[in-house]
Formats: structure tokens, sequence, C-alpha cells
């Protein structure tokens, strides 16, 4: 059985969450497989991760140069092709640098790859069998990638649940200098933050958020108003801000803003991953839609087949009328 | 400025229901009409963008049969100046690294300053800039939402990255972008328009003259391989309400309230 | 008697000293009018040079108009002559304002009289004892006192003008500051002006009289208290001199402004002066129709047309450039516009103004025409042309019958050309395109409304599919078809259909979107595939007449379409059956009032306004009021089709401006006869805060709910099984 790696993102001396589940990821592969966490980045903030990771991998190889720090997948492949042993298997979280690094990994390692996976349903002598979605999430595929000279998988965020164990107290094997000299073709500048908007939706624990459902502009108001109620703040998802609806900096998602609330009032938002991305801390997530087969209804804790325009105004009186009495 | 596009036609997101068939494996595809790729028109629209701005020329590239000429007159009537077919019995059932096999091919045999492609078709596979971009050696950049052409030898680049932030990035030509939606507003292109293309040529290329081996390509090629469709069986999910909405909002209050929502 | 001074020699004059009166018989030189005399040449170089300046301008006006399209309009003379009779000459539109319209109707009509005086005039300077060959005796003296009294009038019309330029300021005269500086200066400026030229006019020819009845001459009577009588007997007492003086004066004043305002005139909206007549005649006769692409290119040979639609000044027709000149900047047609009214950026105004202002920067009166320049993104940006819903109501309301919608389509056309589309518009194109409705749904789901278990065994609808035949096709279009609300009109419609005994049935899943606003969005090629394949469809399908309740649907067949069978809208066949006596309606549930919503395509382009009143009057108990914009002045719900797609920039839904004037004229149901204004209604409905105060409902449902219908005994028997 070839050897699992799972190349860690993290920032700001945390790693990143899918961290973990990379791990149960791993053991859906094969049961007995103790994957080797692979990261890599520059100073203080980065040592850090590295010593986190003892609790969860039994081996981490860190991979530290000036270079790598900030994280540019064009100089990480390069560093992941010296260090890693042929015929890996690599996971890596779908998310931006994932995207990027990933299918080039493949290429390079010689391996073949799968992407965005969303369950692993065992191998196949040399067949991984796993499930991916396709046309936005409509329908699911069986899929079958021979691993036989190395794999590279991005996993869906989110996908595999953390499997409880007990903590390991694992070592961190310096690969550095195997790494050697990274330049590339790619040399990043500077990140542009996004526009501050008046609201910071991750400061708030409850949200009403809103998705295409809502169908005009002059609806949000509706948001505007219960959120008002509740004591919340207004959320949306990625065709709300499209539509200029709403500002950027209220849009949930993989390419927005991650939030913490404890309570997540999903309003005719179909449940689309990127946008569920957005949404840490599993809070409790109610979904309104009028579609009783929105995916959704998958991911919520309660869920309501309701028209959101008639919905929310009633909903917004009753809160009122129960504060009043209160 | 020489750019190229590689596209690919898809079923049209909004104008189809995707369902399964009958036999459970595969979707209904009597019905679809098929479009190019959203992200794909994007990366043309950006090409234009840029040439207008620079000089040069677009050629849209595509690996599939005649049926897929139709996109490539499509973006010919928006402005590119080449369409190119990669046809070939071969090229059936190539998985990701097939499709980038082939068009890395196609790209050796040309001079491109840039190659784009859009992020991610229907299958989301998300693969196929990077692969390509590897196979040639090129640098990569992926989820771009901006570009700049600062002289004939580099690019400023920004990549879309959580929480809506850009990355921005100096990428060396020649380089492979994956194209994010939302780059640009994409131009109109009428029926008017295609019928002015309609007896534009458009060459096409199969693997012989690629001088691709068949054996590293299609079917045969795919480490890679899409056994069925299916949808998934419902899972617990949510506790549906199914009460009258009156009685609804009245337990979603209690509820809020037990979870420490109510202030 | 002039004591010791022998009588002057006829034909000279000296401004001698005081004249004293003269006897009867006094030689002409005596008379005022001979003090014209010595300026003879001064008048007549005025005369050349005013004239010979006013052709050169006239012709320089014209260059634009050699470089412009085609534009057929030279048909059907005895109807144009007939619209100038009735619009130009008998000022129909204008007393839709009152104050300016019977403002504007006396100074029109005061100019008409006054137009043989003023040549009179001017002739006399040069020509002395000139007199008008028509004009003898008392033919000549009835006009002397009419012609007085239009003086007066104009003169006072000036005044009443001016003052209420600078005291009521009527809004719609406003200028928005994005458009510039006020106008009101100089329309002053031309008011005062035109004053003087009356007064001019006035003080000649009282100074005239004033010599003629020292004179005891003439019996030449002034009209009693007109200006020119007020001021002759002011002059009563001035010497003859004295008077020639003046006389020579009122002249020489008389014809600087005339000159002063007819060359003036062709560089400001009074050029209307002249053209009106024209644009008058010129109009477009046929209603609810659009100019072809390119007039004289047929369909078939479109795709030899290297550009589509207005993307330059001179890609404009010479007859919409004689509009621009044409204007008289009354703002009536931006005062109608529902656009206008909340806040997007069109104001029919000033797509005109602007276009002059273009022709009069780019034409100048010497040099060099620079042509060839983009006109959107300069003079008129995106959203202003797109904002358009095409209602007509700025046409309606121009009393140079100044047409608009042909320009803004021939705008769009052009923009739809160079791929300047916005996003919210590709997408239902797109869907046009491949399934033929904007909403992107399957073909074969067009026809699903009448399958819906309820309505399904209570009225047959028959698929036209070839195996089925029916002499009447009851064309539904894509709203109707697919949006879950619209639908019921569609079954109430069928049901009305049936209950009046048509053997009808529909197209299916063959039928296509109408491609009615597709055609006004500037879609051409697109429009026109849809056309072929449903005019291709309807004369395979064999009927010999349609029936449609989207008043969309229904001018597109009727104006867009050619070789089909006639089309109603159901509001017709419906109000033939109710004066037949084939219809019975249940008394309507007292205490509930109601309101008649005209939509555009059915009330203002096509007239049909009675009809759906008619009906509505039928039910016993019908409690009905009447908006105040109402009928062909009706206040457009926010438009159809490809118009609910595009977002404009707006203060507030047109559709709320509309629901808030229902409320005003005492409504609690709006009736439509227009799945478009539906939509646009109950959405506004919400909006406004209306929702539980005001209903709207279509006229086809309001009559499927109030028909008696007799239930044989099968279909009961059918009804009770399901």
């Amino acid at each position: 059985m070839a050897r699992i790696f799972a190349y860690i993102i993290h920032k700001a001396g945390v790693a990143d969450d899918c961290a973990v589940e990379l791990i149960a990821a791993a053991k859906k592969i094969d049961a007995a497989a103790s994957p080797t966490a692979i990261v890599t980045g520059w100073g203080a903030d980065f040592d850090a991760v590295c010593d986190s990771l003892r609790t969860s991998y039994a081996e981490t190889w860190k991979i530290s140069n000036e270079a790598l720090a900030y994280p540019n997948a064009e100089l990480i492949r390069k560093a992941l092709v010296k260090v890693l042993p042929p015929e890996s298997i690599v996971l890596v979280a779908h998310e931006h640098l994932g995207i990027d690094l990933a299918p080039g990994l493949s290429i390079k390692t010689n391996a073949s790859f799968v992407s965005d996976v969303l369950a692993i349903d065992g191998l196949d002598g040399t067949d991984l069998r796993v499930v991916r979605q396709e046309f936005g999430g409509q329908v699911s595929a069986h899929v079958r990638c021979d691993i036989s000279s190395g794999a590279v998988v991005t996993v869906r965020p989110g996908a595999f649940k953390p499997v409880e164990s007990a903590p390991v107290s694992g070592i961190v094997v310096d690969k550095s200098t195997d790494a050697g000299e990274l330049t590339a073709g790619r040399r990043y500048l500077e990140t542009i933050a996004a526009e501050a908007g008046d609201v910071d939706i991750t400061k708030h624990s409850i949200l009403v958020s809103i998705g295409r459902g809502i169908q005009e502009k002059d609806n949000v108001a509706l948001a505007h108003e219960l959120a008002e109620a509740l004591g919340a703040a207004v959320s949306c998802s990625r065709p709300v801000v499209d539509a200029k609806w709403l500002e950027k900096s209220r849009q949930v998602g993989s390419s927005g803003k991650t939030v913490k609330p404890k309570v997540y009032l999903a309003c005719g938002i179909s449940g689309s991953f990127q946008h569920l991305a957005g949404i840490k801390g599993n809070p409790f997530l109610i979904a309104i839609n009028k579609n009783p087969r929105a995916p959704i209804f998958q991911v919520a804790d309660v869920g309501i087949v309701d028209d959101i325009l008639e919905f929310l105004p009633e909903l917004t009186n009753k809160v009122r009328e129960m504060r009043r009495a209160a | 400025m020489e750019i190229l596009v590689c596209a690919r036609r898809v079923p049209d997101t909004s104008e189809n229901e995707i369902q399964l068939n009958r036999a459970g494996n595969d979707i209904e595809r009597d019905d679809l009409v098929y479009s190019i790729n959203e992200a794909d028109n994007y990366a043309v629209e950006e090409a234009l963008q840029i040439i207008a701005r620079v000089g040069g020329s677009v050629t849209v590239v595509t690996v599939g049969t005649e049926d897929d000429e139709e996109i490539l007159r499509r973006e010919m009537a928006m402005g590119a100046s080449h369409g190119v077919l990669l046809s070939d019995d071969a090229f059936y059932g190539s998985d990701g690294r097939g499709i980038a096999t082939i068009l890395k091919a196609f790209v050796q045999r040309g001079k491109y300053d840039m190659i784009l492609t859009g992020v991610q078709a229907e299958d989301g596979g998300t693969q196929v800039g990077g692969m390509l971009a590897a196979m040639l050696d090129y640098p990569f950049a992926s989820l771009v939402n901006s570009i700049e052409v600062h002289d004939s030898k580099k690019l400023k680049v920004s990549r879309e990255i959580a929480g809506g932030n850009k990355e921005v990035s100096e990428i060396d030509l020649p380089c492979v972008l994956s194209i994010q939606t939302g780059i640009n507003e994409p131009r109109y292109v009428g029926m008017r328009g295609i019928r002015q293309v309609a007896s534009a040529p458009i060459p096409t290329h199969a693997a012989s003259a690629l001088g691709i081996d068949p054996a590293t390509v299609g079917e045969t090629g795919a480490k890679v391989k899409r056994v069925d469709y299916f949808v998934p069986v419902l899972g617990k999910g949510a506790e549906m309400l199914q009460g009258s909405r009156e009685e609804n909002i009245d337990k979603l209050i209690e509820l809020v309230a037990a979870k420490g929502g109510l202030k | 008697m002039v004591a010791g001074t022998a009588a002057p020699e006829v034909g000279t004059f000296e401004f001698a000293g005081d004249a004293e009166i003269m006897l009867e018989g006094t030689p002409l030189a005596l008379q005022v009018t001979s003090a014209l005399v010595p300026g003879r040449t001064l008048f007549l170089t005025i005369h050349i040079l005013g004239f010979t300046s006013f052709a050169y301008i006239v012709a320089r006006r014209l260059v634009p108009l050699l470089r412009a399209q085609r534009d057929l309009r030279f048909d059907r003379p005895l109807a144009r002559l007939a619209n100038v009779l009735k619009f130009w000459l008998g000022q129909w539109k204008h007393p839709r304002y009152k104050t300016a319209g019977i403002l504007h109707i006396l100074i029109f009509a005061g100019f008409i009289l006054l137009a043989i005086r003023a040549f009179s005039v001017l002739i006399v300077g040069v020509s002395e004892n000139f007199v008008m060959p028509s004009l003898s005796g008392s033919a000549d003296h009835v006009y002397q006192i009419v012609t007085d009294y239009a003086a007066t009038v104009v003169f006072i019309c000036m005044i009443f003008a001016i003052l209420r330029r600078l005291a009521f300021k009527p809004v719609r005269y406003t200028v928005p500051a994005r458009y510039g500086k006020a106008h009101t200066a100089d329309a002053i400026f031309l008011l005062s002006l035109i004053a003087v030229l009356m007064m001019a006019d006035s003080l000649f020819e009282a100074a005239r009289t004033a010599n003629q009845l020292h004179l005891s001459e003439s019996n030449e009577l002034r009209a009693v208290l007109s200006l020119p009588w007020l001021l002759q007997v002011g002059f009563a007492s001035l010497s003859v001199p004295t008077l020639g003086r003046l006389y020579f004066a009122a002249y020489l004043i008389h014809e600087v402004t005339f000159y002063f305002l007819l060359c003036y005139r062709p560089f400001g909206i009074q050029f209307h002066v002249e053209t009106s007549l024209f644009t008058v005649f010129f109009a477009k006769l046929d209603r609810g129709t659009l100019k072809p692409v390119k007039w004289g290119v047929p369909d078939e040979h479109l795709e030899q047309v290297k550009s589509f639609g207005v993307k330059t000044f001179e890609d404009f027709t010479w007859k919409h450039m004689l509009d621009f000149y044409s204007c008289a900047d009354c703002g009536r047609c931006s005062d109608n516009c529902p656009a206008n009214s909340v806040g997007r950026p069109l104001s029919p105004r000033f797509i005109t103004i602007k276009a002059r202002d273009y022709a009069f920067q780019h034409y100048r009166m010497f040099g060099n025409s620079g042509y060839g320049k983009p006109l959107i993104g300069t003079i008129y940006s995106e959203d202003e042309i797109w904002s358009c819903t095409t209602c007509g109501a700025c046409e309606e309301e121009c009393p140079l019958l100044v047409e608009y919608i042909d320009k803004i389509v021939d705008l769009r056309r052009g923009m739809v050309d160079d791929g300047n589309v916005p996003q919210s518009l590709q997408k239902p194109l797109k869907a046009l395109e491949s399934r033929g409705n904007p909403y992107g749904k399957m073909e074969k789901k067009r026809a699903e409304w009448a399958k819906v278990k309820e309505f399904q065994p209570t009225c047959k609808v028959k698929i036209l599919d070839g195996k089925n035949g029916a002499d009447t096709l009851y064309f539904v279009d894509s709203i109707t078809s697919y949006d879950d609300r619209m639908q019921a009109i569609a079954r109430a419609t069928a049901k009305i259909l049936d209950h009046g005994g048509a053997n009808f049935g529909i197209l299916g899943t063959v039928e296509k979107d109408s491609g009615h606003e597709v055609r006004r969005f500037g879609e051409e090629t697109l429009f026109i595939a849809l056309r072929d394949h449903n005019a291709e469809a309807i004369r395979a399908s064999g009927v010999e007449r349609i029936v449609t309740a989207d008043p969309h649907a229904f001018n597109a067949l009727k104006h867009d379409y050619r070789d089909v069978p006639p089309v109603e809208h159901i509001s017709q066949f419906i109000a033939r059956d109710v004066r037949a006596g084939r219809i019975e309606f249940k008394p309507i549930k007292d205490g509930v009032v109601y309101t008649y919503h005209d939509p555009c395509y059915l009330g203002r382009h096509n007239q049909i306004y009675d009809d759906p009143r008619d009906v509505l009057d039928a039910i016993p108990g019908m409690k009905r009021v009447e908006m105040k914009r109402c009928r062909d002045r009706s206040f457009c719900c926010g438009g159809g089709g490809l118009m609910l797609f595009y977002e404009s920039k707006e203060e507030m839904r047109i559709g709320v401006k509309r629901v808030q004037m229902a409320a005003e004229a005492g409504a609690d149901v709006i009736v439509t006869a227009c799945p478009f204004c539906m939509v646009n209604i109950e959405d506004a409905i919400k909006v406004a805060g209306l929702e539980g105060k005001m209903t709207a409902i279509d006229l086809t449902e309001l009559v499927e709910q109030q028909i008696v219908f007799e239930v044989p005994a099968e279909s009961e028997a059918a009804l009770q099984g399901v």
C-alpha cells in the first residue's frame, strides 16, 4: 500500500479545519493507514502549526523555506515533488490553494488526479472508488481512479467528519534540505483585502442569510426586518452579491467570509457547497426553502418548506410580538 | 499577444433540467441544450479585451467532435480570430489528463503567449489548466479574476481567495491561467453574428497530425473513469417541520431561543 | 394750408418741420407711406441678406439629412394630408394640456392669419402700394380687422407666456442638471422677439392709419380695442413727419426682427415653426409597427447589411433627423414617460434635444462636418436606451407626432450588433434562442398548463399537431404558458373560448415566444427566426383566426407578423359575445370597487379601450371607477417581455406608481388584461405595502369567475368522477 500524505493548509499559526478531515479520508482509503502530514511554510507561525499537528499525525514532514513564507502553489509544488516518495497518495483540501496546487502536482509526480471528492468507498485492487458531484451538485457520480502509480486527491472540506481517536504524540521530520532552492515563474506580490462593509458578519451569533430565493432587491428588506427583530445580521450567498443586491462583505462562502455563528437561518438558499464552506463551527442551521429537494435540507438541522417571501414577514411579526410581550 | 483559450461544450446550466435517465446510470440527454462552458466564455471575453488593449489575436480550441464546432463558431462570432477542433476517435473517453495531453500537443505546434481555460466545467474537475501548465512547464495560476499586461514578458494577475480577498502575483509569459466567472461582462453574441461566421473554416486535427500516441489518451489512457451517475438516497438530513406556517414559526422561535439565538 | 410755400413735388418728401394737415388730394409725398421710400435700398438689402441667409441656413441644416438613411414616407399622400389637417392645422393634440394648448392654438392661429399680412408688409417696403392680389376691397377690409385682433392676441399671449415661464414654471419645462442649463432665458428671448414683431407690426399699421385719418382719406378702420387701434388712437395728435418717422422705424424693426427670427429659428426649438408641417406630413401612419432594419431591404437580404441599427448620428433616417429639428421642447413626452417618472435615466425630450444639439455641433454653418462618431457612450448612455418600456405615451402626447419607439429600437439594434447587451438580458435572449422562451424552460412543458388535474376534465384543449384541426388558434405565448401564476389566465381563456363555442386549439410544444420584445430590444435576427417558425406553424395548423390573451403577442401577430390569419384579443371576443347576448354573468360581490388598467399594447398601441370596459360593465352590480390616467393616457405598469429581466437604476418601481394611482381612485381591485401587467401590478401591490387592501385580477379570470356556465350532463359526471 502506497504511503498516504495529507498536505496541510494553514494560516496565522493555525492549521485549517480540513487537516483532521484528511485523516478520516485517508482511513477510508485504507483503514489501517496512518497518513503523514506534509506542510510547507516559514517562520514562528509555521513552527507552531507543525507542533500542533503532532497530536493528530504520527509523522509530520516539515518543509521550511523562506520562499514559502507566503503559500505560493508554484513553489510548493516544486518542493513537494522533490520530497514526496514515488507513487504516493496525496490528499489536499479542495479550496483555493488546493485547486492551484493539486492538478500540476499530479502531472509532475506522474500520479492520477481526482478532485472534489465527497466520499471514498474504498479500494478495488488498484482502483480507488470515490463519489463526486457534477452539474453544480445536481447529480452524483461514482468514479474509479487508478492509483497504481500514485494519486493526488482533493477532498471537499467538511465532507469527511474527523474520527474520534486518542491523541498521538507524533514526530516532526524536517525535510527542508531535500526541497532545496525554490524559484518559480509566479511570484507573490500582495493580498488585497476585500472591502470592509458597514457590518462585520463574522461577529454576529445569529445570521439571517438570503439566497437567490429572495428574488429581487426590494425583498432584501424582509431579511433586514427579521434581522433587526432578532438582533441578528443579514448575510447572503454569492448570487445575491453578483446581482448587486448586497455588498460583497455580506457574502458567506468559499469566496466570501467564513462565519461561526450559533444560529444560521438559510432563507431561499439552495445549499451549494461553496456557500456551506463558509459556515464553520457547526451552528444550528435552519433552512427555509420553497423547493423540498433543495440540497440545503441535507445539511440543515431543521427544515421548513415554505415561500420565504411570505414566511419571513410573518416570522418577523411573531418575533416582534414576543419581544413586546416579554 | 497570441492567446489560446481552451473551451468545452457542455449542457447549459440554466436551460436544462439535469435528471437521471430511466436506467439510472446516466443523465437524461435527449432534451439537453448545449453551450460553451460559462467560465470558458468569460475566458474568451477576457482574451478579447486584452488584445483590444495590446494587439494580437485569440484562438479558441476544443477537444471533441463536429458537434462541438458550434461553440467555436460562437466564440469566433464574439471576436476570436481562429477556431480549432481537435478530433479523433482515439480521444473519446479521455480523462482530465488525457485532455491536457491532447491540448499540450496542439500548443506545442504553435506559439502562444497566454493560454486560458475556465476554472472548471460541468464536471467540476478544475484540472485541465493546471495539468496543461505542468506538462508544458509553464507557470500557472487558477481562479484568476483580474489580468494586467505589463509587458511582453510578464503579467500581473490576481486570484480569488478566501474571504473575498485577492492574491496578487506576477507571472512570467508564456503561462497558463484558469479564469473564474465574473471576471468581466462578456459581450453578447446573437444569431446574426454566428451566421456571419457560419462558413469560416475550422481546421480539424487528429491524433496523428498532433503526434499523439493514442494509448496515452482516450479511454485507453484514462486513469479516472466515471462509472455512473446517481442521485444519493437522501440521508437523515434536516428535521422537516410539518405543521402549519404559524406552528412552524412558533417552533422555529423556540429552537432559536434554545440555541442561544435570541438576545 | 402751408403758408408761403409751394406744394412739394410728387414723389419727394422732405423731413420738414411740422406739416399741417392737408386736404383731400394731397400728393403722395405727404402720405406716411412715402416715408419708406428713402429706405428702399436698405430694406431691399435686408430682404436679400435675410432671405439668402435663411436659405443658406436651411441648406446647411439639410446636409445631415442627405447623409441619413432612407425612409419611405411618400406613400398614401391623402392620409398624410389628413394628418396635416388634423394635427398641424387642427392642433389636435394641443388641448391635452389645457393652458399651454389654448395658448398655442391662439398663437398658431394668429401666425397663420398674419402670414399674408406679414408678407405684404415686407414687400411694401420695396414696392409701395403693394396690395396682395387676392385681397381687394371688402375682403381686404375684413382681413385687416381679423389680423388686427390676431396680432393683439398673439401679443397678449406672448406676454402671458413670458410671465408663465417666469412665475408658474410648469414642471415639464425643467431641465435636470445633467442635461445642462435651463432653457428659460432662450424661451423668453424668443417670446419677446415675437412680441416685438407684433408690436412693430401694430405700430406700422397704426402709424399709417393715423396718417390716413389726418388726411381724412380712408375709411380704414382698425379693429376696435386691438393693439393697432389703441396705438392709432394714441397717435392721433402726432404730426405727419413724426408719424413718418414712426412708420419708418416700425417698418425697419419689423423687417429686422422678422429676418432675425427667420434666421434664428433654425438654431433652436423654434425651427418647429418651419419644420412642423413636414414632420406631421411625413409622420408614421402605421401604429404598433416597427420600422424595418433598413427601409427597402427585405428580411431575406438582411445578411448583406453591414451594420444593424443606429450607432452614429448618420444611421438615423432623414425623418428622424427632421424630428430632432422639430422638437418644440414642450416636455409633454417626458411628463408622461413612466421611466422618467421613477428616475430612470430616460427622458424622451432629451433624447431629441441631445440629438438635435449633436446635429448643430457637428453640422455647422461653415466648415466640414465631423461625422461617424458613436452616440452610445457620448450623448446617450446604455441604461438610458434600455430603460424604455416602449409604452408609447411619449408618441401619444407629442403635438408634432415626433416618433420615439423606432429610434430607441434602432439604437438598441446598434448595441446588440456591437455585442453591447446587459448581462441581465443576455440570459433570457440565449434561452429564447435555445428553448423558445426566456425562462430556459423545456419546450415539452409548454402545454402543461392545460393538463392540470382540476382543469383538464372541464375543458379539453386541443393541440393542433396535424392530427387535430380547428378554425381558431389560441396563441398562449411564453409567460402564460410557463409562469405558475399566469397559467390561470390560460385556463380561464380556454374556458371562455369553450363557453363561447369557439372551435379552438393551441400549438402546444411547437409554439415559441412571439418575439415581440425580442424585436423591440433590438435582436432582429432572433425575432425573425421566432416569427418565421411561429408563422409557419400557424399556417400549417390551418386556422382561420387567432385569439390571444396577451396584448404583446396580439400586437406582434397583428403588426410584426405577415401572412398569418387575423388576430384579436380575448377582450374583443368576450365583448362580442356580450353584445350578442350570449353571455350571462352572475352578479358580482357587493362593496368592492374595481378599476380597469389599460395595458399599453391593448389600449394605446391598438386603441382597444371600450371592449374590456363593456365586458366589465355587463357584470351586474359592477362598481367601476376610472383612474385619472386611463385610456390613451394610461400609465405603463413597467413593461413586459424582456423588460421583466432588465434592472434599471430607478428611485421606485414603475408599477408602484400605478398601484398608487389605483388606490387614489378608490379602487379595491385592479382589473387588467395582460399577463405582464399582472406580474408588475401584483408585485407592486406587495412592494407598496398594499397587500390585503388591494388585489389584481385578469379580465379573463374575472369573466370566468362570473360567467354562468351551463354544465352539460357528461361533463358533470366527469367532474364528479375526478
